[in-house]
């Protein structure tokens, strides 16, 4: 039995400890941490599947070089030469960085410190500027710092927790579960302020579906109703803050067009600011609804005033927080690993801080100025100013808005370089050289979460193939472009060093960020190394909220009021409906990883469009067929899911659909690169497009042993099963013969068996080939959504025995007889349980969620799906 | 008081007689002194069970239905191997082949009916046999003994039974048909096809579009030449090319007789006295020869007897199943394609199975499995009951596990045997 390590989970910026033990036959099993105080033994459905992700089949495990493979010292040789021949030939900012928060620290710092310290240029940014960007730039803003003020604890010691933007039980599921836990016990009142009503929520007192983008009014009408109704923290407003009265005269501009500039009732607003100002322990959560956004930073701003105002800001369950999306997002930052920043949380426009990074570096070209900002940088690409770029960990082809844009900016590229550990991916797809990166359970190294707990990720096996940490990888074109002895690290702990040590350079307390106490760590404290909150300066207080008493990181100390003037009309002309983008529960960006999970793929298999009926009804989309949604752009085809708590003129639409997964689902294709003005993060979540049916001649489903090599059709999404894969099907135009095209997609050995079914008069036919008793492959063909077919009893038939002739004809009937009842689609990934299953043990009696889990152990696990569970209990009693 | 018994004189000792008796002292116990008049010299015993005598899977002993005990304890008076050779209606009387006459109050017709013998040269040579009843058995099994080879004209359901046995009992058999399908009125060709390949892996050999010409031998079968020369060695022929309603003694007796005896919809005949059940009866045009029908005019003419003005037949949607062990084949109703017919097909030919459903105005029509039978009856009941199918239709195919609860269920599902022995198909005499 091998000892458990422990680890970081690599998903999102809660950052949970996981304890994983590998198995000998190269499996691991997970587990929560209890001691990690991110999640204290809990797992969301993400995590507790992470063992199912760690398979090698889709790995890149060799480098490669215009797809033919290639030595490490020929590709290392070639990316030195040819960045350093661009530089040479067109200048540092002919060459860009692309990297990611899913870099652990170390790496990031290596390749933060190789652009700006030894390249010249400040081209590198990251993933995270789609991310949290506008919150960087609010808390900036405000405090002088990039500063979370704020812990976890917080959101169990508040009366009222507002969740702005935030779909927190799907993205941030673990701190979703310490929250309603803390209902539990304290009666937390939770207010939710989404354009949709998501399953967030469910779970919450008050939904506010404001208008979508108009936070910033919404908060305005906050903060004046806190001045009116005093709520004002008199002695701190004047001790620790300036501008009150600007951002004042900001808010009160159009504060008595609240209600319809956010499209809120009266009665509502009014609810919710009494409760607010009635409220001192009250922390505002916030994500990348309000990042995500044209005016990001001026939501973030006036979210913060309002807590500035209060003085609610650093107090045990009181401040305004930003959660981040990504693992490392806030590593990232602590570097500087951003176009716009320097290092440890350094700025860049600062002339003495260059000074002393480049000494502490002794960096021979320090970039001088900002770089190019993502949406910016991409669009450089494109025009042929930067001719050599290297991306790292991430999939901008699909994660872009913009999308096909930069799909074309690196198909012209000179030179692209992408180190992943995916090797096919949109991106990969046009890389010259590819460099297999460790991935997560190779990697060693450290990640800070979204309440600045830094923790260890630390390796369980060795790196899969030849694939090598992105540190090393960096470090070793730094050597062959002539700066060996800056990059001479022997390991991680060595680049924590001096990581630390930079942190603590010139400090004194004049950065939030300081971590000196680990300057002169060893290898064994940093392989034992325990979670912990920043600061820790050498011989100081270590971790712990900031700012309850002022001691701002501004020139004076004090926090800045911005005032955010809220804009009362949607931008531009042009299609009427929004889209809204974003996560579903059991996915993670572009899939590489969580794709790779039966159980993950179960809860969502295929991309949508979420919409309300009346928006259905308007455009003549059915629930349940393919919607196409367009624009100038392009265009991307989903399921059409018809809901009532979509909001009227807005969509909705999965980011995780990439051109691996599905045929026309990328949805940041649609997205134009509009940006945040003073964050340049991208408003993702604020496209605009027309909504039609999809004109579809025939709806497929089918289940395959193995990938097949083409799905003909014009709309097809693949996703794992158990024991193979699935796949959603449909076209505009009928196949001449429906056997000849299922063989030939799904090419029938001399072995396999084949079943047929046809009824011609409903168009309707279906296959099944058999090696034996095992299905090698099924096919469901009709002239609709194929309601009929249950999904979960078909990709079971991959895993089933059919020793008689009886069973496998019955197969095709596509659903359970009644003998064996049908599952119906997955609420429960953890254990698969289904909707037909809960709806049975609720119409047993079992009508609250805590006997749901005693009967069928549904959401006793990671708890992720209990909203659904709820939701089903409540549809099915007439309860809420 | 106990009233004064009726008289009713039963001709005919086979299943549709039985099963009409059975009902009726169910319904009217006391009701009438019955007398019995059966050709063979034997209880009533279940002959669609033959083929399995036949192949040794069962005795004799095993299929009989009726023992002497019954028809003591309903105080029959059963004159088995005595033939009824006349009815005076006027006296309301029959004569027996041995000379005595019997009054009725009623007559209940169940003669039955006859193998069809292909008349050509040879046909009354010893070792030449219908498939019929327990002496034809016999007589085959008393053949076999010896193995040898063996010719069945017919590859209707019963010639194949027969060969099926015959094979089993250790005889080389060859099939001649005429048709180009074998079993082709309960058969489509796919299904047909599917049949004789099983067949010929088990030794039988198949030949269709085949006429018989003669049936040669020297003082006993020696073989049968086909009309294209052939000459097939055989020391045991089996006709097994149809059957014909036993109708001569309603025919002298004067009733209506068509190809069979014509009865209304009370199974009554020309005469309301007389009563008739079974293979031997047309009704609305149509003979059948198969069990379910038999049984469910069984159930109107005991029903009629006891008194029931308003029992009524509407005719019979049949259905067949092939008795060989191994192979399942089974069809129901009306499964011709055509203009207006849809069809919903299953093909898993490595495993040999199929099916087709025959689809007509919103109804099954009509089925045809092979290899997976297990759901005809589910078939059966919804095309006799005309069930709507198109909300079942996505999984129909696929049998009862998949329809909903609420579906109409078979009115007697008691009486869903859909198996017959009897050769409905006929050739023109």
């Amino acid at each position: 039995m091998n000892v458990p390590v422990r680890t970081t989970c690599p998903y999102c910026g809660v950052g949970c400890g996981v304890l994983a033990t590998p198995g000998p036959d190269g499996s691991v099993t997970v587990a929560g941490d209890p001691e990690h105080p991110a999640n204290f033994g809990r797992l969301c459905s993400k995590g507790s599947a992470l063992g199912e992700t760690v398979g090698l089949e889709e790995r890149l495990l060799h480098p490669e070089i215009d797809e033919r493979r290639a030595a490490w010292d020929e590709a290392l040789d070639l990316v030195a030469a040819r960045f350093a021949a661009t530089i040479a030939e067109h200048g540092p900012d002919a060459v860009a960085f692309y990297v990611s928060g899913q870099l652990l620290t170390e790496d990031y710092y290596a390749a933060n410190k190789l652009m700006k310290g030894f390249l010249g240029s400040a081209n590198i940014d990251t993933n995270s500027r789609l991310c949290m960007a506008s919150s960087v730039a609010g808390h900036r803003r405000a405090f002088g710092s990039d500063t979370v003020p704020g812990t976890y604890e917080d959101l169990e010691e508040a009366d009222l927790v507002v969740l702005v933007g935030s779909n927190l039980a799907w993205c941030h599921p673990v701190l979703y579960q310490r929250l309603l836990a803390a209902k539990e016990r304290r009666g937390t009142r939770i207010v939710v302020v989404d354009p949709r009503r998501t399953n967030t929520a469910d779970g919450a007192e008050l939904h506010l579906p404001l208008r979508p983008g108009s936070d910033v009014a919404l908060f305005n009408g906050l903060l004046n109703h806190l001045a009116e109704a005093g709520a004002m923290n008199q002695d701190f407003v004047r001790r620790h803050t300036s501008g009150l009265d600007a951002a004042l005269d900001a808010a009160r501009l159009l504060a008595d067009g609240t209600a319809e500039l956010t499209g809120l009732p009266q009665e509502t607003l009014d609810g919710f600011y009494g409760l607010f100002a009635g409220t001192p322990r009250v922390v505002t959560v916030y994500s990348q609804g309000v990042n995500q956004s044209a005016t990001g930073t001026d939501k973030v701003n006036a979210i913060i005033n309002c807590h500035l105002l209060t003085g609610r800001i650093g107090r045990p369950g009181a401040g305004p927080f930003s959660v981040t999306g990504q693992p490392n997002a806030m590593g990232g930052r602590e570097v500087g690993g951003l176009a716009n920043q320097l290092a440890a949380h350094m700025a860049i426009e600062d002339a003495d801080a260059r000074n002393l990074v480049g000494r502490f570096w002794n960096a021979p070209h320090m970039a001088e100025r900002a770089g190019l900002k993502a949406v910016d940088l991409f669009r450089a690409v494109g025009d042929g100013r930067v001719k050599a770029l290297w991306i790292m960990a991430t999939n901008p082809v699909d994660s872009m808005p913009e999308a096909d844009d930069v799909r074309a900016a690196l198909a012209a590229c000179p030179f692209v370089v992408v180190s992943d550990i995916a090797r096919h991916t949109d991106t990969t797809a046009h890389a010259h050289v590819l460099l297999p990166a460790a991935g997560w359970g190779e990697k060693d190294g450290t990640v800070t979460n979204s309440e600045r707990r830094i923790s260890r990720q630390r390796p369980f096996r060795a790196p899969a193939g030849e694939a090598r940490p992105d540190w090393w990888i960096i470090a070793e074109v730094a050597k062959r472009m002539g700066f060996g002895e800056a990059f001479a690290w022997d390991g991680p702990a060595a680049i924590f060093r001096e990581h630390a040590a930079l942190s603590a350079a010139g400090n004194d307390g004049t950065r939030d960020f300081d971590i000196g106490a680990y300057s002169g760590i060893g290898e064994a404290e940093y392989d034992a190394l325990e979670p912990f909150q920043w600061p820790a300066p050498a011989g100081g207080p270590v971790g712990g909220r900031f700012f309850a008493e002022g001691g701002f990181f501004t020139p004076d100390r004090r926090a800045r009021f911005v005032p955010t003037p809220a804009s009362g009309t949607p931008r531009g002309t042009g299609p009427r409906l929004v889209l809204n983008t974003g996560r579903v529960r059991d996915h993670w960006h572009t899939m590489t990883r969580t794709g790779l999970s039966p159980r993950l793929s179960a809860h969502m298999a295929e991309p949508y469009v979420e919409m309300h009926p009346e928006d259905a009804a308007a455009a003549g989309v059915a629930a349940g067929t393919l919607a196409v949604v367009e624009n100038r752009r392009g265009m991307a085809i989903g399921r059409a899911v018809v809901d009532s708590g979509a909001q009227r003129g807005s969509l909705f639409m999965p980011i995780h659909w990439t051109g691996q997964q599905a045929s026309r689902s990328r949805v940041d294709a649609l997205v134009d690169g509009v940006t945040d003005p003073v964050s340049g993060q991208p408003a993702l979540k604020d496209g605009r497009v027309t909504l039609r049916p999809f004109p579809a001649a025939w709806y497929g489903f089918g289940v395959f042993r193995d990938r097949p090599a083409t799905l003909r059709a014009d709309y097809w999404a693949l996703a794992r099963a158990r024991g193979g894969f699935r796949a959603e099907l449909a076209a505009a135009a009928l196949p001449t013969e429906w056997r000849a095209w299922f063989e030939a997609l799904v090419s029938p050995q001399p072995e396999h068996e084949l079943l047929a079914f046809h009824d011609a008069a409903t168009e309707r036919h279906r296959f099944a080939l058999f090696d034996g008793e095992r299905l090698v492959a099924a096919l469901f063909i009709g002239p609709d959504p194929l309601d009929g077919v249950s999904r979960s009893f078909a990709a079971q038939g991959l895993e089933t025995t059919f020793s008689t002739a009886g069973d496998r004809m019955r197969f095709l009937a596509g659903r359970p007889g009644s003998a064996a009842p049908d599952r119906g689609p997955i609420v429960c990934s953890c254990f698969e349980v289904g909707t037909n299953q809960i709806a049975s043990a609720i119409g047993s009696g079992r009508v609250t969620i805590e006997a749901v889990g005693v009967a069928l152990r549904a959401g006793t696990n990671c708890g992720s799906c209990r909203p659904e569970i709820r939701k089903l209990i409540a549809a099915a009693t007439g309860a809420f | 008081m106990t009233p004064v018994r009726q008289k009713l004189v039963v001709v005919g000792n086979g299943m549709a007689a039985g099963r009409a008796l059975e009902h009726l002292f169910e319904t009217a116990p006391g009701r009438y002194d019955v007398t019995i008049f059966g050709a063979e010299p034997r209880v009533n015993y279940d002959r669609i069970m033959l083929s399995p005598v036949l192949s040794g899977e069962k005795s004799f002993r095993d299929i009989v239905i009726h023992q002497p005990a019954w028809y003591e304890r309903h105080r029959i008076d059963l004159r088995a191997g005595c033939r009824v050779d006349a009815i005076d209606r006027a006296a309301k009387t029959v004569t027996a082949a041995d000379g005595s006459v019997t009054r009725y109050d009623r007559l209940l017709l169940a003669t039955g009916s006859d193998p069809f013998i292909v008349p050509v040269p040879g046909r009354d040579l010893p070792g030449v046999r219908a498939y019929r009843d327990m002496d034809d058995v016999d007589a085959m099994l008393a053949a076999a003994s010896g193995g040898g080879d063996a010719v069945v004209i017919g590859g209707g359901l019963l010639g194949l039974e027969a060969a099926a046995g015959l094979a089993l009992r250790g005889m080389r058999v060859t099939v001649v048909h005429l048709p180009p399908h074998i079993m082709e009125r309960q058969l489509d060709p796919e299904a047909s096809a599917l049949l004789r390949s099983e067949l010929e892996s088990r030794g039988i050999a198949v030949r269709t579009k085949a006429n018989t010409a003669a049936i040669v031998g020297e003082g006993r079968v020696e073989g049968v030449l086909l009309d294209d020369g052939t000459i097939l060695p055989a020391k045991l022929v089996v006709m097994a090319v149809g059957i014909r309603p036993n109708v001569a003694l309603a025919k002298a007796a004067g009733l209506a007789v068509n190809r069979g005896i014509v009865v209304d919809d009370g199974l009554a005949t020309s005469d309301p006295a007389i009563l008739a059940v079974g293979e031997c009866v047309e009704h609305r045009g149509a003979c059948y020869g198969l069990v379910a029908p038999l049984y469910e005019m069984a159930k109107v003419v005991a029903a009629r007897l006891a008194g029931d003005g308003s029992a009524a037949y509407g005719g019979s949607t049949v259905s067949t199943k092939l008795k060989v062990t191994g192979i399942n084949v089974f069809s129901a109703g009306d499964f011709a394609g055509g203009e207006g017919r849809e069809e919903i097909v299953l093909r898993d030919r490595s495993r040999a199975v199929y099916r087709r459903l025959v689809i007509g105005d919103g109804r099954l029509l009509g089925a045809v499995l092979y290899g997976e039978t297990s759901d005809g009856a589910f078939f059966l009941d919804l095309v006799q009951a005309r069930t709507p199918v198109a909300e079942l239709r996505d999984a129909l195919l696929f049998g009862p596990a998949y329809a909903p609860a609420e579906l109409p269920a078979a009115e007697q599902p008691g009486d869903s045997e859909p198996i017959a022995p009897a050769e409905p198909e006929r050739r023109a005499a």
